[in-house]
């Protein structure tokens, strides 16, 4: 039997290797300067997923970076997927961050575009967008593979020394409910020919439509190219529902939900009943590798998903 | 065009109280298009500055104040005045300054954008002079300025029924349009090509922007 060759070596990049079903979750780091949010958020975490992913300023809200957060879950013993986004950091910025990160030890960089600063809590900040994802993702990938730099220049500290180059295992997003439908598997194969390993997807409600998107994106092949993670995010209450249905754009929800989590007596444990569904119906889907439960500022419910689910890690 | 719109008058008044006699100068090309600040707005914003307070003024409107040679018809007013009050774009109220070392140039409009008139009371931004024009790829729609995040490997996930996510109400989701354009061409496969990373040293990113030819030079 022959070994299997690591791109990266990540505890991530061997759980997909490994052929089972891969959990990973969502950690969005607090607003404040809190060591204790940040170490309780981990506990819940820790032994539930096979990697914990630390948002980037999400929704283009101020919170402790994420490679700070990145580091401290590592010394508790999580393995963590870092975010960065196109929003905040010229390339400069980011290959520097990409260095610092992997020195720190991370070894996952999923590569976003990010949310517009006007959803936030500094809509009036300068944007940068120097890159877009599809360039990131490019970039990670020649420091990783071709170890050189944005510019061409090599990833050396001088002419005569040696390469020593930042090794990521690169991750990705994709919204099969985002607009052109019909060019959305399109645009993930342009992040899969980037360089992308691995890609999670907006949170998933509208299961007809994520069936056929992953039917376009098997007719391509891309689910052989790439590791898919299917985006859950648990309901918390029907007003977040009615929310994510109104007025966030890229998210469909079916009135199906809106229906349920009304009728429910108890809307907190009828949206885990929800998540553990969609998880279900997820696993059957060919060419679905995983799923990114997102639980947004609902961590501590994560395990009790992934053990309903029958997905808890038995190692 | 140069799209601009006037400043609200209570600042237009801060800005220039303590001057007694403004020479209200309006531009006759872009901003007389855009109903911003030609012959009209001039005498408008003049008598209300009058209106409210005890300024005088004396209107007065050039063909173009991005030009010098233009200026020479309003010196006279111009020494006569205390300071210039300039209905120009920035471009404009930049040249009156330069041209008027000792005199106080106050803009009295906010310049928005470059683009087009959609129609009565409607304008729409459409180029951001990005010094390298990639428009013959994207089918004659440009993702820099119609895209809310400029981004080249449109369309991120915030972009439904057309609309950017940015402001459903009144923005076009520029990537939409991109591949609405192209598909009909019948050039769509172009956008499976990875658009390379930009180089922005040619717009503002690379310092102020000059432009010299040879060409014409000395004519």
């Amino acid at each position: 039997m022959s070994e299997i060759v690591y791109k990266v070596g990540s505890e991530l990049e061997k759980a997909f290797a490994s052929g089972r079903f891969v959990v990973t979750a969502e950690l969005g780091p607090p607003k404040s300067a809190d060591m204790d949010l940040i170490r309780k958020k981990a506990g819940q975490l820790k032994g539930w997923v096979e990697a914990v992913n630390v948002t980037d300023n999400q929704t283009a809200i101020v919170r402790v970076s994420s490679i700070a957060v990145a580091r401290l879950i590592l010394d508790m013993g999580l393995e963590p997927i870092i975010q960065m986004t196109c929003r905040d950091r010229n390339r400069l910025a980011m290959q520097a961050d990409i260095l610092g990160a992997y020195l720190l030890g991370i070894r996952n960089l999923v590569c976003l575009t990010g949310d517009h600063m006007c959803f936030g809590n500094h809509p009036s900040a300068r944007y940068v967008f120097d890159l877009d994802s599809v360039q990131l993702i490019q970039m990670v990938r020649n420091m990783r593979d071709k170890k050189i730099f944005a510019s061409g220049d090599e990833i050396k500290n001088s002419k005569k020394a040696e390469a020593k180059e930042p090794r990521m295992f690169i991750g990705g997003a994709a919204n099969p409910f985002a607009d052109p439908f019909d060019f959305r598997a399109v645009r993930l194969e342009k992040k899969i020919n980037a360089g992308v390993d691995f890609i999670q997807t907006q949170c998933i409600y509208d299961m007809d439509r994520f069936g056929k998107w992953m039917e376009q994106v098997r007719n391509r092949g891309l689910h052989e190219k790439c590791r898919i993670l299917a985006g859950v995010t648990p309901l918390k209450s029907v007003g977040m529902t009615i929310h994510m249905r109104d007025n966030v754009a890229g998210i469909i929800v079916p009135d199906y939900y809106v229906d349920r989590m009304t009728r429910a007596k108890d809307p907190k444990q009828e949206g885990v009943t929800i998540a553990v569904e969609q998880i279900q119906k997820l696993r059957e889907i060919p060419g679905v590798a995983g799923v990114h439960l997102m639980a947004i500022e609902w961590e501590e419910k994560v395990s009790e998903i992934v053990e309903k689910a029958g997905l808890k890690k038995t190692a | 065009m140069i799209v601009a719109e006037r400043k609200p008058i209570e600042e237009i008044r801060q800005l220039t109280a303590g001057h007694g006699k403004l020479l209200v100068l309006g531009c006759g090309t872009c901003v007389t298009v855009c109903l911003a600040g030609g012959e009209r707005e001039v005498a408008v914003l003049a008598a209300a500055l009058r209106l409210c307070g005890s300024v005088k003024t004396t209107e007065s409107t050039i063909e173009r104040q991005c030009d010098a040679e233009f200026f020479d018809k309003v010196r006279k007013e111009v020494a006569s005045c205390d300071a210039i009050l300039s209905l120009a774009c920035g471009v404009g109220v930049q040249m009156a300054a330069s041209l008027f070392p000792d005199k106080p140039v106050y803009p009295a409009l906010n310049t928005k954008f470059m683009g087009t008139n959609d129609g009565a009371g409607e304008w729409s931004e459409n180029c951001l002079a990005c010094g390298d024009c990639k428009l013959g790829i994207y089918g004659g729609i440009c993702p820099v300025t119609r895209c809310s995040k400029s981004l080249s490997n449109g369309p991120c996930g915030g972009s439904a029924d057309g609309k950017c996510e940015v402001d459903p109400e009144k923005i076009e989701c520029g990537w939409q349009l991109i591949h609405d354009r192209l598909k009909a061409l019948g050039k769509l496969n172009t956008l499976s090509e990875i658009a390379p990373p930009r180089d922005w040293s040619k717009t503002h990113s690379g310092g102020p922007r000059k432009l010299s030819r040879e060409d014409v030079a000395g004519l």
